[in-house]
């Protein structure tokens, strides 16, 4: 049991049956599936289906956030490829054709990888720490992308565009696809090739990693590629379910959410060890928490303050001070002494 | 002679369960200037910091002017007069020379900066030190030398009754260590206790008046300079093991016809290390001898491309090679262990078998990925070759004891087969069982036809595991000796010799 | 280094020796002397292009239009110089806005909303420092969790734009003192004299070199003796409080509260002060180059007001400038590190 829970990805678990649980209770409602026309239908698929866009910008953010960085620009990324791909498909003699749509979610995704490789150029090659280098794209993108819907909300009426985000595959949402593809095709591409384990090198000790012969530089700036074109896909995915490309609106506050799903599930924002599993879980977990706190008739627009209190839990379960009261307690307990070692001195003799 | 102004009685600190410093004894009389000498890891830092508050002592009692202090922050130890110049300067470098030299006991008028009267006490501050530099300019916008100086300035700014100076003129060129050397005596004369710590042996036998020795964090001595052979000095830093002494038998005798596998010419990498020819010869081991600040550790990283080369060249199996970074360096199969394990070393979050793997996967690249079985097989190769405890593959790195760590890298090293093998104080801060380990493992590598280099501070292990061995002194290198022509004492007295200036 | 030159020295040498003297006094100045140049050159260049820019009364519509931005800017110099970040200024205006609105509406005596929303944005501020110094939260997420707090509360306090009726608040605004064609506003007035007054404590008290002594190296800072846990929380607060203060004056300015506010600002500010010429690596820094950024930022949207062009330019250029003065910066701490 005590190895259970000492399982990194215990607690968010925990915390996501527990939200389920909750729910439950206060609505029975919560977990009942229903099926109508062959398709299913409850808060549960819902939530699914909902967090298809925190869910790829999330990913994208555990492995920027591994190498030790953090990337801002998602939001505005989405913002991007939404325009390029919904002003393609608006200015297009046949919106309504397949072809026509897949040609411009192509386009918007490539737009994507360019601007993650922009991100990643800055970081990796002109050595900018990665707040201040993604924050320029942050600021710019969203102008980029009024400028391409010319500053108006670019609506869009065709079929296969909406049935990206509303879709339903074998009784499934297709947004849940989307996410469940990419979920796969990174944790392959960590996992199953050896970038994983040196994404981690390199986010525990860049000079180390130097010395083993890591070539740091090309994993950073794959981080930043991956990271914004999963933004891009999201961007589409949320485009799709508007069924508009509204640059203002398109991931606005995305970046931080995707950031809290890191953190909740377990990955250290110093970097380093990550798991996209406890992501997946941390995603899950807000977008629960979100629709817990629509169901208590609390408006959307007043979450933040619930998520403010949980980025504070978070944080402060995480912080060394807290930690040390934990020991301190356990010891008192223990009555052991610890040797006495300031934190701050350096234990280089 | 009067009461010592400071002094230190069983002083201990525990790091963890190791102990920095243990149970040493050091008194500090006024008006002298006392050397605290000693190798990497012989407790110097230690001992300064518990002097000057950075760090409480774990055991022991110190007293100043015959009270028992217990400071709890350098800020307690300053306000008791005891100030410290650290040798990388903690002084600001984005605000004025005038601010680094006040702030803290900054003139005020009404509650206010008074920058007139701040800057013009700054002045004479500095005037005193020989330095004539505009106080209201940017401290960053100095050399390192001025700046040194300007932390100085601050030091003596107050009322110092201890000034301890750690390594202050490695960035010093020779007319400002005269500088400072006359301020040093000016203030010894109005009665200032300085603790000088340098490694520059010249300098202590110039300036100071007695002389403590610490090794591996215990006191080997006390003794006055003026009547302490400098060979008895350096004896007494580096020591001498218990453990019966004999050359490694060497199996090739290289002869001038051997071609060198990789040969070093006229190496320079910024002050580091100049002008230094190398060459290294399959199964041999070149043991480098060399006191702390030699050059010794630039060297090693200059030829194994950790550190761009400023000058000369590098030819492998007589081909003229740039590496240009590790990468390029490991594929022609040269590898350096740094002597940082911590910082340098070890990935502590990792597992073993991924600590054992990295560098062999970083050169296959990504997407060839070593099979998790081969990994293992791999890994649990080297931990049985090498006795890793424990034998645990998948416990992080990190918690593994300081031998077993060196012996995790040796073995992400062997794992890409090199031909050269660099490794910068591989035995320091491991215990003897495993120290003798990893010297046999270096005797049986080099048989085994690697070219091993062997950087040590204990020139014993030197002379034992070297076939030749390479002196270095104040970046450069001295000479080169065939090991058996070479006895402890003799090497000891290469290594003391007197700098020259 | 010697900075006097013998009597006998030719005028050139001695202009030289001034230069000199002037760089290693004033060199970190120099990024807030290019943000300088940029706005004259600015202004200039609208002049010739509009013919009709340079008028007193545009000029005292700048003041007017970013007072808010003003405030925040010189909040958010004090956190950026001891090298932090406060993402949380644009909602804590937002939300302190809003209360300021609905206490007023509630029948309130303006003497008694003002204090209160000032500390509403102290309390936020007061939180993140706490954060970041006795839990060693980064600052981006520690003002993270204040941006969403303060945003979520702006929407408790009213989910829709409330009006404002009390005089005393609309006086703020509403007043001009004219001198010619220039006039000014009280809101300016508050703005420019939070700016004077931020410049000051920066300059000339102990708890200001502190902040620059923090953002230097902070460990340094703590061995000169230096309160440094007091300043990193003292900096949010100070944030906090400006963006009270701009919740007050933006209210005033547009004659209600709405919870919307501010969505963004935080990178407007932002950008604002790094082209003002403060590093956002910290240590570097000043409140008068924050207030130039913030005329810099305020200009490029007049004229693109004046263009007719799409707005979003704004954040476009605004964008480009703030990756030039990163890259520039970058490049000169590469250029002083290979000195070494």
């Amino acid at each position: 049991m005590t190895r259970l829970m000492k399982h990194r990805l215990f607690w968010p678990l925990f915390a996501l049956v527990a939200l389920i649980v909750i729910n439950t209770v206060a609505r029975p409602q919560f977990i009942k599936v229903t099926v109508r026309d062959g398709e299913l239908y409850g808060a549960l698929i819902d939530i699914l289906r909902n967090s298809a866009p925190l869910m790829l910008v999330a990913l994208g953010m555990t492995l920027v956030i591994a190498t030790r960085g953090i990337d801002l620009s998602v939001g505005a990324v989405m913002a991007v490829s939404g325009a390029v791909t919904l002003t393609i498909i608006d200015g297009s003699s046949s919106p309504g054709s397949t072809g026509t749509v897949l040609i411009a979610i192509l386009a918007g995704i490539g737009v994507s990888l360019v601007l993650g490789l922009w991100n990643g150029f800055l970081v990796a090659v002109l050595d900018i720490q990665p707040i201040i280098a993604t924050l320029v794209l942050m600021l710019a993108g969203r102008g980029v992308a009024l400028l391409i819907t010319d500053g108006f909300i670019t609506t869009v009426n065709s079929e296969p565009l909406n049935f990206v985000a509303t879709g339903y595959l074998f009784a499934l949402p297709f947004a849940m696809f989307i996410w469940l593809a990419a979920v796969a095709a990174i944790a392959v591409i960590e996992r199953r090739t050896a970038l994983g384990v040196l994404t981690e090198a390199v986010g525990i000790n860049p000079e180390a990693s130097r010395l083993a012969g890591v070539r740091s530089r090309g994993i950073i700036l794959g981080a930043y590629v991956a990271s914004g074109t999963l933004a891009g896909i999201a961007g589409i995915i949320y485009s799709s379910n508007i069924r508009a490309a509204d640059a203002n609106a398109a991931g606005d506050l995305i970046e931080l959410y995707a950031i809290l799903a890191v953190v909740l599930g377990g990955t250290s924002l110093m970097g380093g060890k990550f798991s996209i599993a406890g992501t997946v879980v941390g995603v899950l977990i807000i977008q629960t928490l979100d629709s817990t706190i629509l169901f208590l008739g609390v408006s959307s627009a007043q979450s933040p303050v619930f998520f403010a209190i949980v980025v504070v839990i978070v944080v402060l379960i995480q912080s060394p001070r807290v930690h040390q009261w934990g020991r301190t307690l356990t010891s008192g307990i223990r009555r052991s002494e610890a040797p006495e070692v300031r934190s701050d001195a350096e234990v280089t003799a | 002679m009067e009461r010592p102004l400071l002094e230190l009685t069983g002083a201990t600190v525990y790091f963890g369960a190791d102990a920095a410093l243990d149970g040493v004894d050091f008194r500090l009389f006024p008006g002298e200037v006392h050397s605290l000498m000693g190798e990497n890891g012989a407790g110097k830092s230690t001992l300064i910091k518990a002097i000057t508050g950075a760090l409480r002592l774990s055991d022991g009692e110190l007293r100043l002017d015959g009270e028992v202090m217990d400071f709890g922050s350098p800020h307690d130890a300053q306000e008791a007069g005891v100030r410290a110049v650290y040798q990388e300067i903690d002084l600001l470098p984005n605000i004025s020379v005038a601010e680094n030299i006040a702030l803290g006991a900054e003139p005020r008028r009404f509650g206010l900066i008074d920058w007139k009267e701040m800057r013009e006490r700054a002045h004479a501050v500095l005037a005193d030190l020989g330095l004539d530099i505009d106080p209201a300019s940017i401290l960053g916008r100095h050399s390192l030398a001025v700046q040194q100086l300007v932390a100085i300035a601050r030091a003596i700014s107050t009322e110092a009754r201890v000034l301890v100076l750690d390594e202050p003129t490695s960035s010093l060129d020779l007319d400002e260590c005269a500088e400072l050397f006359r301020v040093i005596r000016d203030l010894k004369e109005r009665g200032v206790a300085i603790i000088f710590v340098s490694h520059f042996l010249d300098q202590v036998y110039e300036i100071c008046d007695r002389v403590t020795v610490l090794r591996d964090g215990k006191l080997v001595g006390e003794y006055l300079t003026r009547e302490f052979l400098r060979i008895d000095l350096v004896q007494a830093m580096l020591g001498r093991s218990a453990e019966s002494l004999r050359a490694r038998p060497r199996l090739h005798v290289a002869d001038d016809r051997t071609e060198p596998f990789l040969s070093a010419r006229a190496v320079s990498v910024g002050s580091g290390i100049n002008d230094a020819d190398v060459d290294m010869i399959e199964g041999e081991v070149l043991g480098v001898a060399g006191l702390l600040g030699s050059g010794r550790t630039e060297l090693a990283r200059a030829l194994t491309g950790i550190d761009k080369l400023d000058g000369g060249i590098i030819r492998i199996r007589g081909c003229d090679e740039s590496l240009g970074n590790p990468r390029s360096a490991i594929s022609l199969g040269v590898v350096y262990s740094s002597e940082n394990r911590r910082s340098e070393g070890i990935l502590s979050e990792l597992s073993v078998q991924e600590n054992i793997t990295l560098a062999l996967q970083a050169e296959r690249g990504v997407f060839r990925r070593i099979r998790p079985a081969r990994q293992r097989e791999l890994a649990m190769s080297w931990v049985d070759a090498l006795d890793i405890r424990p034998p645990d593959l998948d416990r992080p790195a990190g918690t593994l004891s300081g031998g077993n760590q060196q012996k995790v890298l040796l073995a992400r090293l062997l794992a890409l087969s090199p031909r050269v093998l660099v490794l910068d104080e591989p035995t320091r801060g491991i215990d003897v069982g495993a120290k003798v380990e990893v010297q046999n493992l270096v005797g049986e590598l080099a048989d085994n036809g690697l070219s091993v280099m062997f950087i040590s501070a204990e020139l014993e292990e030197v002379l034992r595991v070297g076939n030749r061995v390479l002196i270095v002194q104040d970046g450069r290198i001295l000479d080169t000796v065939p090991s058996e022509e070479l006895t402890p004492d003799s090497l000891t007295a290469l290594v003391a010799r007197p700098e020259a200036v | 280094m010697s900075t006097t030159t013998t009597a006998a020295a030719a005028p050139r040498a001695r202009a030289a020796a001034y230069t000199r003297t002037f760089l290693d006094r004033h060199s970190s100045m120099m990024p807030t002397f290019a943000a300088l140049i940029i706005f004259v050159a600015l202004l200039i260049g609208a002049e010739v292009h509009f013919g009709n820019f340079l008028t007193p009364l545009n000029m005292s519509a700048l003041l007017l239009n970013y007072a808010y931005l003003l405030i925040l800017a010189v909040g958010m110099t004090f956190v950026i110089v001891t090298g932090g970040i406060d993402l949380s200024v644009g909602s804590v205006m937002a939300f302190t806005g809003i209360s300021c609105a609905k206490l007023l509406g509630e029948g309130y005596s303006a003497a008694v909303v003002i204090p209160v929303i000032l500390l509403g944005g102290a309390a936020i501020g007061l939180l993140i420092g706490v954060l970041v110094q006795y839990f060693d939260v980064q600052p981006f997420i520690a003002s993270l969790a204040g941006l969403f707090l303060a945003r979520g509360l702006a929407f408790v306090v009213s989910l829709s734009s409330i009006r404002v009726e009390n005089e005393s608040v609309l006086w703020l605004q509403t007043t001009r003192w004219r001198l010619g064609d220039w006039y000014i506003t009280p809101t300016g007035i508050l703005a420019l004299s939070v700016a004077a007054i931020g410049a000051f404590v920066m300059q000339y008290t102990r708890f200001g070199r502190t902040v620059y002594a923090v953002g230097g190296n902070e460990q340094s800072a703590r061995l000169m003796g230096l309160n440094v846990a007091r300043t990193k929380v003292l900096v949010y607060v100070i944030s906090g409080v400006c963006g009270g203060l701009a919740g007050l004056v933006l209210t005033a300015y547009s004659g209600a509260g709405y919870p919307r506010n501010g969505i963004g600002t935080e990178l407007d500010v932002i950008a604002a002060v790094v082209i003002g010429g403060t590093l956002l690596t910290g240590g570097t820094g000043y409140v008068l180059g924050s207030v130039i950024g913030v005329l810099v930022f305020g200009t490029i949207n007049t004229i693109i007001a004046y263009q007719g062009a799409e707005q979003s330019w704004t954040r476009i250029i605004i964008g480009l400038m703030l990756l030039m003065f990163i890259v520039v910066q970058r490049v000169i701490v590469v250029r002083s590190e290979r000195r070494r």
